[in-house]
């Protein structure tokens, strides 16, 4: 990384260094990976900051991996904050919830982020309404373990780190398996993004709830947050809110690598164990979650409070006033950027998410979804090498791979069609998370085509995974 | 009321991008080759130079012509003819006709790499395929080595370098036997500091050891070297003429010899490290750069040249496809050893 004594990320990593002389021993990782710029410095250090209610909010209704939400409102029918307003289509979907107190406006397909168009679920608030909705604690003590399932998915909940899975299908363990181990991803390996920074920093208590709250209902013994170590202060602070209990509660230092925050690159830096090849954490008795995710938990149980709104980072240089804003579900792009200034007419590129694995958007009128961790906006395009040399086999992307898969071999077969072939190479086991092509000097989109060879195979119904 | 409106652009994640290119990266070994370049001057005087000009000079017209119309620039763009070029030229004698040399840059190019596809296709080193062929064709000018330069002789232009294509040169300089020709034919060993310092016989570039070596340090700390190679290289040949020795200390060379002598350090910092024609794989990078090391022991020792660094990759370059089929990474996930 081009570090930089003005460079604030680089100045309270070097402090953490000069106080735990041992740390760079100590800090937690696996293997392969690259390390591109951090980029954070601009918004780690800002408070989270609560965003204005809009007027017009748009609530997609598959936000979520599995089956889309199936609405449950009509044009024309009033609606509160918080109430539910699509059901599950199926059990891999969650609740969907008004972000706001108003009427709704629409049912009808929407742009969607990633230039798609999806039935969307469009809410008018209530400009007289306050917003507040009744808050009362809920019982977490005395569920079974298919109510407890039920609640989360009652509250909407999913993995706020980006992929946006129901996190109940993470908590319904089958049969003969238990989970042993809760996991919290607090790596943020992507960079600029900050918001589970913040949360961490700013909201220990009811993170250490949510942690509560899930060991006890999972019936696992122990939890682990992992942080990595460019974010010092949000290790002190849990530290400190964890106090006593650090017996069953621990914090870990990880080194500062992307895809830390790869759920089984965290399970292989921490427990320095593999998950198997198309097994998931809970086959080694981990489940894992993210920060954002475990909070909402304690949002819902305590205050009765589902996954309407999250914390979304606003970076880059398109916008005057970065931020760590909390938004609801829904608020228009145009809205966000409009309270953090952005230069409309000069923005050339926004990314919805994180730099390595986000969606670059067309519109400005796509809404914050529940898996929206961050928005930048960029003047000049991020990327402008449109120059590619061939392969020259230089292994660099072997190198980087974290699943340790060929990508070099990998582009070429699928440059030459020869999708099939692909999978004596595991294109199955790649996660797309794009330290390949990062790391290519050819400029070859590796990930890229990669994508596309899944979805060839995937239409064709010639998946081995 | 769309006025101000940006004029959005989709690009598919990840957006970022590590600083290197492929065109920096043979800038790079370019400028790290400077330094021995510089040196092959200095002690051969300027007829290296024109060697050295008319062997680039060959290859990148080569390129050139054989490009698709709307591809030369961008093909001449990523200096790898360049390269080729530079690379062949410091495996000749200094005194060979220039002609010769131009052919070799020709054929380097031509069979060595665009008849393969072009840059990242060939299975053979270019430059030592056009090597291989001016051996081939032209034994006695291959092996005519001239002695360095005498002091006020650089810019003596050896009548040789000048010869007419196709005519046989006349020598006039003074020539001398190869440090590896010395030991081979006579049993004389050959000062180390001389040989590292690069005052000794032998093809332009290869004398320096020092100067080579500094280059390929530039070239670890730009991470543009795999290191793995030379370090196989080295230990290998440290290793098997270690054994020699202690077979017959008479008859053979020690390791330290073995390592500064001859195209070795040449070959292994800056031929058997060319990124195409090694394997993509760390495990079989290593089963590659010990087989080199032992390939070059064995020619040197027991073949009928007294130099086997550039049979040694060739070989082994052949042979790079079966071992990257061979040595897949072990995927995460999928039992077995770690590789």
């Amino acid at each position: 990384m081009a570090a930089h004594p003005a460079n604030p990320t680089w100045r309270a990593r070097m402090k953490w260094l000069m106080n735990n002389p041992l740390s760079k021993l100590l800090e937690y990782s696996f293997a392969h990976g690259v390390h591109p710029q951090e980029h954070k410095a601009g918004t780690m250090a800002l408070s989270m900051q609560r965003m204005p209610f809009s007027s017009r909010y748009l609530v997609p209704v598959n936000q979520h991996l599995g089956a889309p939400s199936k609405p449950v409102v009509k044009v024309g029918d009033p609606v509160l904050r918080g109430q539910v307003i699509a059901e599950p289509g199926a059990f891999i979907s969650t609740c969907l919830h008004s972000p706001v107190t108003g009427r709704v406006h629409a049912i009808d397909n929407r742009r969607y982020p990633g230039g798609m168009f999806s039935l969307s679920i469009t809410i008018e608030s209530d400009p007289y309404d306050t917003q507040r909705i009744p808050e009362h604690p809920r019982d977490w003590r005395h569920l079974t373990a298919d109510q407890f399932v039920a609640e989360i998915q009652q509250a909407g909940i999913v993995g706020l780190g980006g992929a946006a899975f129901p996190s109940h299908v993470k908590y319904s363990i089958p049969e003969g398996q238990h989970i042993d181990h809760l996991l919290v991803n607090g790596a943020e390996c992507e960079p600029y993004l900050t918001s589970d920074h913040r949360l961490m920093v700013e909201r220990p208590d009811a993170l250490l709830k949510g942690i509560e709250i899930l060991l006890h209902n999972l019936g696992a013994k122990s939890a682990t947050i992992g942080v990595e170590t460019n974010k010092p202060d949000a290790i002190a602070t849990l530290r400190e809110h964890i106090g006593s209990d650090s017996q069953r509660i621990r914090v870990v230092p990880l080194r500062v690598k992307y895809p830390q925050g790869a759920e089984k690159m965290l399970i292989k830096s921490i427990f320095k164990q593999e998950v198997p090849a198309g097994g998931l954490p809970r086959d080694l008795g981990i489940i894992v979650n993210n920060v954002g995710s475990v909070v909402a938990i304690a949002d819902w149980f305590e205050r009765s409070m589902p996954l309407i709104e999250r914390v979304v980072t606003v970076a880059g240089d398109g916008v005057a006033k970065p931020a760590n804003l909390i938004v609801p579900v829904g608020t228009p792009l145009r809205e966000v950027l409009r309270f953090c200034e952005g230069m409309q007419s000069d923005i050339s590129q926004i990314v919805m998410g994180g730099p390595m694995m986000g969606t670059s958007v067309v519109s400005l009128d796509v809404p914050v979804l529940k898996g929206t961790s961050g928005i930048l906006a960029f003047r000049k395009l991020q990327r402008t090498d449109s120059r590619e040399y061939p392969c020259i086999r230089c292994g660099r992307c072997l190198e980087a791979c974290p699943y340790f898969l060929n990508p070099s071999r990998l582009a070429r077969l699928a440059k030459a069609r020869l999708f099939a072939e692909m999978q004596s190479y595991s294109v199955g086991d790649c996660v797309e998370c794009g330290s390949c092509t990062y790391s290519c000097p050819s400029g070859i989109p590796i990930v890229q085509l990669i994508r596309l060879a899944k979805s060839q195979l995937r239409q064709s119904g010639d998946t081995r995974e | 009321m769309n006025r101000g409106e940006p004029k959005l652009r989709l690009q598919a994640s990840p957006l970022l991008r590590q600083q290197l290119t492929t065109r920096q990266a043979m800038l790079d070994v370019l400028l790290a080759l400077m330094p021995a370049t510089l040196a092959g001057i200095w002690f051969f005087g300027i007829s290296a130079l024109l060697v050295l000009s008319a062997s680039i000079l060959g290859a990148v017209v080569t390129e050139w012509l054989f490009s698709p119309a709307g591809y030369r620039g961008s093909r001449l763009n990523d200096y790898s003819a360049l390269l080729t070029g530079l690379l062949l030229g410091l495996t000749l004698p200094p005194a060979l006709p220039m002609w010769m040399a131009f052919l070799g840059g020709a054929v380097s190019i031509g069979l060595g790499k665009l008849i393969w596809g072009g840059l990242g296709q060939n299975l053979f080193n270019p430059a030592l395929v056009g090597r291989a062929f001016l051996l081939a064709t032209f034994p006695i000018a291959m092996t005519t080595w001239s002695a360095q330069s005498a002091p006020g002789e650089f810019f003596r232009i050896g009548s040789s370098t000048l010869a007419m294509p196709f005519m046989q040169p006349g020598y006039d300089g003074v020539t001398a036997a190869t440090p590896l020709g010395l030991m081979k034919f006579e049993r004389v060993s050959t000062d180390l500091w001389l040989l590292a310092s690069g005052n000794s016989t032998g093809c332009i570039g290869e004398t320096s050891g020092l100067l080579l070596i500094l280059g390929a340090v530039y070239l670890l700390i730009r991470r543009d070297l795999d290191w793995r190679i030379p370090t196989g290289i080295l230990v290998s040949v440290a290793l098997f003429s270690a054994l020699l020795l202690l077979s017959d200390p008479e008859r053979y060379p020690g390791p330290l010899f073995s390592i500064f002598s001859g195209g070795l350090l040449l070959g292994a910092l800056y031929m058997a490290t060319d990124p195409v024609t090694s394997p993509l794989t760390p495990t079989g990078t290593w089963i590659f750069a010990v087989g080199i090391g032992l390939l070059i022991v064995l020619i040197r020792v027991f073949g009928g040249f007294p130099e086997g660094v550039m049979y040694a990759i060739l070989l082994m370059n052949s042979a790079t496809p079966l071992i990257d089929r061979y040595t897949q990474p072990r995927v995460f996930g999928k039992g077995g050893s770690s590789r």
